[in-house]
């Protein structure tokens, strides 16, 4: 029942959110919410990774900035026109990023835990350094990708449609990868992943596969940024920040959930945006979200989604156990059945 | 019968440490072997070896006649050999069903495993006979993480079970749990093995081994001293000498 509300609550929400740009034009608005849906599929290829496998990557800015250059450089070398066809170029250059992520994962993939984290940060900094000093990057000019003379008021609508539609591949995607075989067999390599072997499940290409479908998600995110923003430079694109920023987001919403990294992006990028336009500094956000966390960490250190699952479970003990004074005769067995019942669900649902 | 197990003079050193050496051992179809010995005498690095866990220094596995030696676990099991840890492993933030489903169908490709649901309705139902053959239906939807010990070497073997293994590998299957379960896990090997199943166990409980096996291997030093049947080993004087020992001290490795 309760991931039936889950999925209720959802669609309602998804709903909400592809008529943003009909009930609230406002061009500041629908640009946070760009740069949110961007960090909703983002999170969620982070977590489709690193969530499922327990492999904790902090190098997936590695797949954003080089989605970011691969619209821009092809654009550029294309002579493509400034209008709506570059949109096309999204899938492509998730495709590069999905490719970039096969040597970066036959490298990284094959250590474990923190050694793995240590790498991906290495890699990255690799990459962000190839950045700097490539030509066809522009180097520390950066670049300017072909910028559409649409009207200022809806300018930004293309881009949120674009994004929304993005959203919405990548939940349905790690969504049916949570109830496939595939799935399983990347929460068995988190839970033991040499058991996991010694039962048949081909490791390293299991963790490969969800490395490059993470990097395929996230490269089509930093896309639609490099378009949206009219302008890639190496330490945005490949922005280390970035790699922390989806990892936090999805640890606040629930790591290993569907609906964790979802929440989390929605509740913290809005907040990341409006504070860097408010105060026009760029930064602001990383104190508040150094003290979220901490708060986090210390209160619900699994995230919200698994935390108000644990909540509503003790209300409904707690309710149970009032009854039992009432009816003493009876209580015994609906505290026993609600406890016995209700623990395993905590974290295997998709709540 | 024929030998469907065979390690031929495997040698393994951890560093200084010699954990074996040139040990060897065959494995009949369709018996019960069973092997022991002291702690530190090499079973379980033998067993690490024979499923691919661990590389041998020198010496050759076959399996089926096949030469598995170098094989990678994953391969290994595919193959029909599957094992169990001494300490148990299982998957305990998965459900007892999915810990089961795991291990299903690993003749598929492992691309098709994208595209397809975590059980088919057969397997899904052979998952469920196995947890009731080892008792632990009611459990299936709970998560793993809270079974007990005993429970969890019977989930262990149930899920090793669902891919119909040739020959399944025991570490300790009776160690650490309550006799009432010992007798429980003992009648279901001697169940698998009428089927066709092909056991070897590692185990301190001489009665465990000594009523279950049909021949006994004891391990000293990283070598498989002597070999035969429950009997003759019973009576072996290097036998007493490396492990049995006297009355007491065989009560204490129990």
């Amino acid at each position: 029942m309760v991931r039936r509300i889950g999925i209720g609550v959802w669609s309602v929400i998804f709903v909400l959110l592809a008529l943003v740009p009909v009930i609230e034009g406002n061009p500041t608005f629908t640009s946070i919410g760009v740069f949110t849906l961007i960090f909703m599929s983002s999170a969620s290829a982070w977590n489709g990774f690193s969530g499922y496998s327990g492999y904790i990557s902090l190098g997936n800015g590695v797949f954003y900035g080089t989605g970011a250059y691969a619209l821009t450089v092809i654009a550029l070398d294309a002579h493509m026109a400034p209008s709506g066809d570059i949109f096309w170029l999204v899938p492509l250059a998730g495709l590069i990023a999905a490719i970039i992520a096969v040597p970066f994962g036959f490298i990284a993939l094959r250590v474990r835990r923190h050694t793995f984290v240590v790498i991906t940060i290495a890699i990255f900094f690799v990459f962000q350094l190839l950045a700097y000093n490539f030509s066809f990057t522009g180097g520390s000019a950066g670049l300017l990708p072909p910028t559409p003379n649409w009207v200022g008021n809806t300018y930004n609508d293309p881009f949120y449609y674009v994004a929304f539609a993005v959203l919405v591949f990548t939940v349905l995607l790690f969504w049916g990868i949570r109830r496939s075989r595939f799935g399983l067999h990347l929460l068995a390599i988190r839970d033991d992943e040499d058991r996991a072997r010694g039962l048949g499940v081909k490791v390293l290409r299991i963790k490969m596969l969800g490395f490059v479908l993470s990097a395929f998600v996230t490269g089509m995110g930093g896309a639609i940024f490099a378009f949206f923003i009219g302008q890639v430079y190496p330490q945005y694109a490949f922005d280390p920040v970035f790699g922390i920023t989806v990892a936090l987001m999805t640890f606040f919403g629930g790591i290993g959930t569907i609906s964790g990294p979802l929440l989390g992006a929605l509740l913290l990028e809005p907040i990341e945006q409006y504070l860097t336009i408010q105060y026009s500094v760029g930064s602001l956000y990383l104190i508040i979200y150094g003290a979220l966390f901490l708060l986090v960490i210390l209160f619900m250190p699994r995230g919200l989604v698994p935390t108000i699952g644990d909540w509503r479970r003790f209300v409904r003990v707690h309710l149970a156990q009032r009854r039992e004074k009432v009816l003493p005769a009876k209580g015994d067995a609906v505290v026993g059945d609600d406890v016995a019942g209700d623990v395993p669900a905590v974290t295997t649902g998709m709540q | 019968m024929t030998e469907l197990l065979v390690v031929d003079g495997v040698s393994k050193a951890f560093g200084g440490v010699q954990a074996l050496s040139g040990c060897s051992l065959t494995l009949s179809e369709g018996s019960i072997g069973g092997l022991i010995g002291p702690n530190g005498s090499g079973k379980t690095t033998l067993f690490n070896v024979i499923t691919g866990y661990v590389r041998a220094d020198s010496g050759q596995v076959s399996f089926k006649g096949k030469q598995v030696t170098g094989a990678k676990p994953d391969q290994i099991f595919g193959l029909g050999l599957g094992r169990t840890f001494q300490l148990t492993r299982i998957f305990s933030r998965l459900t007892v069903l999915e810990n089961m489903l795991v291990a299903t169908q690993q003749q598929e490709s492992w691309l098709r495993s994208v595209a397809r649901g975590s059980a088919s309705a057969a397997e899904h139902e052979r998952a469920m006979e196995l947890l009731a053959f080892v008792g632990l239906t009611r459990l299936a939807e709970s998560q793993a993480g809270i079974l007990s010990y005993g429970q969890r070497k019977l989930l262990e073997l149930a899920y090793v079970l669902i891919s119909d293994p040739a020959v399944i590998l025991l570490d300790e299957p009776a160690g650490g749990i309550n006799p009432t379960l010992i007798e429980e896990i003992r009648s279901r090997i001697i169940e698998l093995n009428k089927s066709g199943t092909t056991f070897l166990i590692v185990e301190h409980n001489m009665e465990f081994v000594m009523g279950l096996c049909d021949k006994v291997t004891v391990m000293d030093m990283g070598c498989a001293i002597v070999s035969g049947p429950p009997a003759e080993i019973r009576a072996d004087a290097r036998v007493l000498d490396a492990y049995l020992g006297s009355v007491e001290e065989a009560d204490d490795d129990a």
